[in-house]
C-alpha cells in the first residue's frame, strides 16, 4: 500500500482552518494525487479550537476513519498551543507548522517540546500586508509545502491560482493577495 | 466497483454532497422539493444554486417541512414529472407517511439519502438508524462506499425507478459526514453522456395525461387493497432483474462495474465480513493488511439492501466458515441488528452455511478504526478453526 500522508489543522472556528485543508486537497487533487479532507464537526462557534485533516497519496485512499495519528500539525492560532492537545498522537518524528511571531527555538523552550520538526511563520502579520486582513489560513499553505515537501512549488502555485480564480473570479485583487500571502509565507517560514 | 474511467471522464475533487448534487444537475430533473433545516443536507443547497444560476431546467419548490417536500415530489411525480429530493436522519423520519404513499403509488422518485442517526438523543453523526427504519416502506436502498459510488448510484437509480417492470422509488444513501462532508476523488461523466443514459421519463400513467385519465391515491379498501400491494412486492423482485441490467449498461458509458455486491478476496476465506457503507474502505485496507500476514480475511460490501439479494448472497456465503455481519444500526429486537437478521434468515436454508455473528458499530458517528475491524477478524478466524461463535451479537467500539 502506498504511503498516506496525514495532516491534522488546529484553528479557531473563523479561522478557515477547514477552507485551508480543502484548498490544499484540491491542489494536490489538480496534481494528479488522490486526496480526503474533512472537519471535525461539532458544536461550531466563532473563535471556537476547530480541527480538519487532510490524507494525501499517490494511490487511491480507501479508508474512512479519522486521522488519530497525523505526521503533521498545522497550528493557525498560537493560542491553541497551550491547551497542549496540538501534538496529540503527533507521529515521533513528526513535523509541526505554526503561525506565530516567534521562531521555532523560543516556541519549543517556551512550550517544552521535546522531539519533532518545528517551522514557525508569522501568517499573521503576511496576511494582514498582504490581503489587509488577519485571516492565516492561506499563508499556512505555504509554509506547509516548504515544511512537507509535498508539492512542487510551482505546480502548486499555478493550481492555487486556478482555485482562487474559481472562488473569487471577480475579484482579482483578493487572487493575487492570497498568492503573495501563500509565496511570502513559503520564503519566510523558519525551521531550526 | 474498480476505480477504471473512460477517457471522456473528468478526475474531480468534491464531496458526497457535492458529488450527488454534480449528478442531480447532469440529470436536470423537472421537479425537486425540499426544505432548508437541519437535518436537511447540502445536496439541496448546491441544486438550489444550480436553478438560481440557470444552469438547470428544474422547478424547484421550497415547501415548509420534509413532509411537505415528499409530498410535493409525490404529487409532481403522479404528475409525470421526474423528481428528486434529499434528505437526512430526522428529515426522512418526518416524512415517514408520505415516504409509503411514494412507493405504494408506484412513483418513480430518486431521493439522495445522507445517513445520519435519529434523535436521541440529538446527534447529527453518521450511522443507519434513518434508513434502515425505512427499510420496509417499499423503496430500493442503494448504498455507497465513497464519493463515486454516490455520484454513479445517483445516475443508475433514476433509470432502476423508472423501468416499466420495476415503478418504484429509490433511496441513495451515503455515510453523513464521513462521506457526505469529506472531499474525495471521483470520475464525472459529460454532460451529454448522463443525458443519453437517464433519457426520458415516459411514465405508463400521469395525472397530466389528460387523454388517458387516471386516479392516484383512492381509498383502495378489502376488495383491491391486497392486490395493490402483491402488485408492489413484484415490481421490488423485478428490481433484482432490472438493477443489473441498469448496472451492465452504466459500466458501458462508466467503465465501472456494480454488482448487488462487491466481494473483496473472499474466495479462500475462513473469515468474511459484510458491512454497508464508507466501512468498506476502511476494511479493505485491513483485509489486504491480513493477507500479508498470511490470513484468510476478505470482505462482502452490500450495495443493494433492497430488494434483498438473496439468492445471489447465498452462492456467495456457501461454503464460508464464519461471516461476521456489521450493523451501523440498533433495531433493539434484544437480538442483533437488521442487516445480520435479514442475512442470517437468508442463510438458513443454504447448506454449508457459515456460522454467523454480529457487531452493531459506529453509532452516532462513532469513529471505527482498522483495529475495530482487525479484532472483528481475528474473532471470526477463532471461531472458524473452533467451530463455533462464542457471542452472538457484540457492541463494538463502545463503554460498558
Amino acid at each position: 500500500m502506498a504511503h498516506i500522508l496525514e495532516i491534522r489543522w488546529h484553528g479557531r472556528g473563523g479561522q478557515g482552518a477547514k477552507t485551508a485543508a480543502n484548498l490544499l486537497a484540491e491542489a494536490a487533487s489538480s496534481a494528479g494525487r488522490f486526496i480526503q479532507a474533512f472537519p471535525e464537526y461539532g458544536p461550531e462557534r466563532m473563535g471556537a479550537p476547530v480541527a480538519s485533516f487532510n490524507r494525501i497519496s499517490t494511490e487511491p485512499i480507501r479508508i474512512r476513519s479519522g486521522v488519530t495519528e497525523p505526521e503533521v500539525v498545522v497550528v493557525l492560532d498560537p493560542t491553541l498551543m497551550r491547551s497542549g492537545d496540538v501534538t496529540s498522537g503527533l507521529k515521533p518524528d513528526g513535523t509541526i507548522v505554526i503561525n506565530t511571531e516567534k521562531d521555532p527555538g523560543t516556541i519549543r523552550e517556551q512550550m517544552g517540546i521535546s522531539g519533532f520538526r518545528i517551522f514557525a511563520v508569522d501568517a499573521n502579520r503576511i496576511s494582514v500586508e498582504t490581503l489587509g486582513r488577519r485571516i492565516p489560513n492561506t499563508p499556512m499553505l505555504g509554509a506547509v509545502i516548504r515544511a512537507t515537501g509535498i508539492l512542487d512549488y510551482d505546480a502548486f502555485m499555478e493550481n492555487m491560482e486556478l482555485e482562487l480564480k474559481k472562488k473569487f473570479g471577480g475579484r482579482p485583487e483578493i487572487v493575487q493577495g492570497n498568492l503573495e500571502a501563500i509565496r511570502r509565507a513559503y520564503e519566510e517560514v523558519q525551521s531550526e | 466497483m474498480s476505480l477504471a474511467a473512460k477517457s471522456n471522464e473528468i478526475r474531480m475533487a468534491l464531496t458526497g454532497n457535492e458529488s450527488v448534487a454534480y449528478a442531480m444537475k447532469q440529470i436536470n430533473p423537472d421537479v425537486v422539493a425540499a426544505y432548508p433545516i437541519t437535518p436537511q443536507t447540502e445536496i439541496v443547497q448546491i441544486f438550489s444554486s444550480y436553478v438560481a444560476d440557470g444552469d438547470v431546467d428544474t422547478v424547484f419548490e421550497r415547501v415548509e417541512s420534509e413532509h411537505s417536500a415528499m409530498s410535493a415530489v409525490v404529487g409532481a411525480a403522479a404528475a409525470g414529472a421526474r423528481s428528486m429530493t434529499a434528505t437526512s436522519a430526522n428529515g426522512l423520519a418526518l416524512m415517514w407517511e408520505v415516504v409509503y404513499i411514494a412507493a405504494s403509488n408506484r412513483l418513480p422518485i430518486v431521493m439522495p439519502v445522507v445517513n445520519r442517526a435519529l434523535s436521541g438523543p440529538i446527534n447529527i453523526h453518521c450511522d443507519h438508524s434513518d434508513t434502515m427504519g425505512a427499510r420496509d416502506s417499499g423503496w430500493i436502498q442503494l448504498y455507497s462506499e465513497n464519493a463515486q459510488e454516490a455520484y454513479d448510484n445517483t445516475l443508475q437509480a433514476v433509470r432502476i425507478a423508472e423501468h416499466p417492470d420495476v415503478e418504484l422509488p429509490v433511496m441513495v444513501c451515503q455515510d453523513g459526514f464521513i462521506i457526505s462532508h469529506a472531499l474525495d476523488n471521483l470520475y464525472t461523466l459529460d454532460d451529454a453522456a448522463v443525458q443519453a443514459f437517464v433519457g426520458q421519463n415516459n411514465p405508463r400513467y400521469s395525472l397530466l395525461d389528460v387523454d388517458h385519465p387516471t386516479t392516484f391515491g383512492p381509498l383502495d379498501l378489502q376488495d383491491w387493497y391486497f392486490e395493490h400491494k402483491r402488485q408492489q412486492a413484484e415490481g421490488m423482485k423485478n428490481a433484482l432483474d432490472v438493477i443489473p441490467e441498469i448496472a451492465k449498461e452504466y459500466e458501458g458509458i462508466s467503465g465501472r462495474d456494480y454488482g448487488f455486491f462487491e466481494e473483496y478476496r473472499t474466495d479462500d476465506a475462513e473469515a468474511v465480513m459484510m458491512v454497508l457503507g464508507s466501512t468498506a474502505g476502511t476494511a479493505k485496507d485491513v483485509v489486504d493488511a491480513m493477507r500479508s500476514e498470511g490470513k484468510r480475511v476478505g470482505l462482502v460490501k452490500l450495495r443493494v439492501f433492497r430488494p434483498l439479494p438473496v439468492a445471489h448472497l447465498v452462492r456467495a456465503l456457501r461454503g464460508k466458515p464464519a461471516l461476521a455481519i456489521m450493523d451501523r444500526a440498533e433495531s433493539f429486537a434484544a437480538s442483533g441488528g437488521p442487516l445480520y437478521k435479514e442475512i442470517r434468515s437468508a442463510l438458513y436454508d443454504c447448506e454449508q452455511a457459515p456460522m454467523v455473528s454480529n457487531y452493531i458499530y459506529g453509532l452516532g458517528g462513532r469513529d471505527i478504526r482498522p483495529e475495530d475491524l482487525r479484532q472483528v477478524f481475528e474473532d471470526n478466524l477463532r471461531a472458524a478453526a473452533a467451530g463455533h461463535i462464542e457471542k452472538p451479537v457484540t457492541y463494538l467500539g463502545v463503554r460498558e
